[in-house]
């Protein structure tokens, strides 16, 4: 239970001529909660899991300070940072048992028998591993080795965990499964918690703040909800959420509430109205999520925040349908009630929900809209 | 040429079936026969030659010996000075070159500058015939005149020594571990890369100090390498023979006598073939002892030290 404080944290791997501009992570600023869960995203190479080893001691930082409950540990080794780790691959001790992986780290640290037998035999209990603890590692499936590694963390009691990608090699039920779990456990144990991860969904169900980051650099940090309706620029718009926004490009027209061109004219209303006041004119990128579009049927006399092209592409997945509609030059994907045929080459209409519109600059990708004050 | 490999599985039968009509033993017959003619025949003619009277300068006394040739062996001080001998040069071979491998395995498993040469140089005893090893140490390094070592004690202010008449036992030693070194070098060095880098980063966030690491998560991941770094070279050290012959010569004495050599000195200093081959069975037996004792010993190990 820890408050945890990076501040202005670089890491830059040196060789030849590099500068800040090869920065694997720039200028990284974050104070967490106490038991707060963090999920660090984004795509391959952003610099993520640099971070979190940062934390751990295993790289060391080229600038800034990390602090955990005000101690600066910048400079401590990792054992002595009271950090525990479950790495991707689970690490797990191949030559020694279920319950041997479990309380090395407590036997290390000469705890008497009784109490680390009991804090195995509790951790066991919690994952649902109290049966296994006499096997070794290679006789467990990979769902069991991720709990025996979870078990591994959490007997030691830690301040803080650190979880690499942790459900990356489960297959899809069992890593739906084992999220829920996680976030169970974290709950009961109220640990300041980071969380590596590439996947969006992971993420989004599993973060209570999430830091989005790209090429080394923050995107946002923000709650998953925010993220979600108040994105800071294209890149969070694009990698939070599925199927990803769409992406429109247009100009900010005289009335200052809506962006168009020739192929569509979409007007801001809600929340968002009054944000373009200062942007009159200016080359704008409007987003819309595919769930924010919706069937028109071709009677319907409304006529306006409509998208008008032809079907594309029809993916029914059962609950929902998704089409694929062509607009001018844009692929617009939307998701449509599955009750609603249509068919692939057919004109259809699209109604935008105007009051969920993002709009970016088209050259600092930033978004042009105020998001409100965080409750 | 094509043809014939495209036809099998287009008649759509699996590659299995065929398997099954090759001429199996006609293919494994080479392999078989050579192992016949280098191994099997060699045996039988020493087990039968070992109860067999069967002395060169002899010729006309022949016949069924029953005991008597493992008899005479074993009433003879000479073999039970060989056996010691022999012992003596496994053990102490196995440990140092185990030992000191160990220890280079693990410097060269860290990045430095030349490491790519100084490996290259650590490695290149292996490379040395025995035969070679053997002039090399006593002629340049040994050799209490012109040796290297003698002109590094005389610079020191000592007197040189004179290794091969002085400590021959230590002598070979020294030269069988130079030459093995690299072997077990080599092999717990290809153990250690594969030693995944996340469990030595799992047991320092788990407080592990240097010492923990190595003891804990090391040597239990070497466990099988060093199993057949042991296996293979008590194998080796058991038969050593060319660094004896030209340098000591067995002596002085049967100081550096071994179980080859004794049965070398039997064949062809006494010309006594019958006791000659009952010690090369004995040294086989002995050979066998040793690897099923280290098998048990450990196998053994790896399954306890494995609940650890």
């Amino acid at each position: 239970m820890a408050i945890v404080e990076l501040k202005d944290v670089v890491k830059n791997y040196g060789g030849k001529g590099s500068d800040a501009a090869d920065n694997a992570v720039d200028s990284f600023n974050l104070t967490t909660k106490d038991g707060e869960f963090i999920v660090l995203v984004g795509p391959s190479g952003c610099g993520k899991t640099t971070t979190m080893r940062m934390i751990a001691g295993l790289e060391n930082i080229s600038g800034g300070t990390i602090s955990i409950d005000g101690r600066d540990v910048s400079q401590v080794a990792p054992k002595d940072r009271d950090i525990a780790m479950v790495f991707q691959s689970y690490a797990l001790y191949p030559h020694m048992s279920v319950f041997e992986n479990m309380a090395f780290a407590l036997r290390l640290k000469k705890l008497p028998d009784a109490e680390i037998t009991a804090r195995v035999q509790e951790a066991a209990k919690v994952l649902d591993i109290a049966h296994l603890l006499e096997r070794k590692p290679r006789a467990l499936s990979g769902g069991q080795r991720q709990r025996v590694a979870l078990g591994r963390a959490i007997v030691r009691q830690p301040q803080v965990f650190l979880m690499d990608e942790p459900l990356s090699n489960l297959d899809a039920k069992l890593r739906v499964d084992m999220r829920a779990e996680i976030v169970k456990l974290h709950r009961k144990l109220a640990v300041t918690t980071f969380y590596v991860t590439h996947d969006q969904v992971e993420a989004m169900t599993m973060g209570q703040r999430i830091v989005v980051m790209l090429n080394g650099k923050i995107q946002q940090i923000d709650t998953p909800q925010r993220l979600y309706e108040w994105p800071a620029n294209i890149f969070v718009a694009g990698f939070i959420g599925t199927p990803s926004m769409n992406f429109l490009r247009g100009k900010v027209g005289a009335d200052k509430r809506s962006v168009a061109n020739e192929h569509f004219n979409l007007t801001l209303t809600g929340a968002r109205g009054g944000a373009l006041a200062a942007h009159a004119g200016t080359e704008a990128i409007v987003g819309i999520r595919p769930e924010h579009l919706s069937y028109l049927a071709p009677n319907d006399p409304i006529a306006e925040n409509v998208l008008s092209g032809v079907v594309e592409v029809v993916e029914p997945l059962g609950s929902v349908t998704m089409i694929q509609v062509q607009v001018g030059p844009y692929r617009v994907t939307a998701q449509i009630e599955s009750h609603l045929t249509v068919a692939m080459g057919e004109p259809i209409r699209l109604r935008c929900q105007t009051d969920k519109l993002q709009v970016f600059d088209a050259t600092s990708e930033q978004s042009l809209l105020q998001a409100p004050a965080a409750s | 040429m094509s043809s014939p490999a495209v036809a099998v599985p287009s008649r759509g039968k699996p590659a299995k079936a065929n398997l099954s009509g090759a001429p199996v033993r006609r293919l494994l017959a080479p392999a078989v026969i050579f192992m016949f003619v280098w191994m099997i025949v060699p045996l039988v003619m020493t087990l039968y030659y070992a109860f067999r009277r069967y002395n060169l300068m002899m010729p006309e006394v022949t016949g069924f010996a029953g005991i008597t040739n493992f008899k005479l062996m074993f009433t003879d001080p000479t073999f039970w000075d060989s056996l010691i001998n022999t012992l003596v040069l496994v053990g102490a071979s196995l440990v140092i070159t185990v030992s000191v491998g160990l220890g280079l395995a693990i410097l060269f498993n860290r990045t430095f500058a030349g490491r790519g040469v100084a490996r290259t140089l650590a490695i290149a005893p292996f490379f040395v015939m025995p035969v070679v090893t053997g002039l090399i140490w006593k002629n340049m390094l040994f050799h209490p005149v012109y040796g290297l070592l003698a002109w590094v004690f005389r610079h020191l202010g000592l007197n040189p020594i004179d290794w091969l008449a002085q400590y021959p036992m230590l002598s070979i030693i020294i030269m069988v571990s130079w030459e093995w070194i690299p072997f077990a070098l080599l092999i717990l060095l290809t153990g250690l890369q594969s030693l995944p880098e996340d469990q030595i980063e799992a047991v320092r966030l788990d407080g592990a100090n240097r010492w923990q690491e190595f003891r804990h998560i090391v040597v239990p991941h070497l466990g099988q390498v060093l199993y057949v770094v042991v296996m293979l070279e008590s194998i080796f050290f058991l038969t050593s023979f060319a660094e004896i012959y030209t340098t000591t010569s067995g002596g002085p004495g049967t100081a550096t006598t071994n179980l080859p050599y004794y049965i070398y000195q039997s064949a062809f200093f006494q010309y006594d073939i019958g006791i000659s081959s009952a010690a090369a069975i004995g040294a086989v037996i002995l050979a066998n002892i040793f690897s099923i004792f280290l098998i048990r010993f450990v196998a053994g190990n790896l399954n306890t030290g494995s609940r650890r």
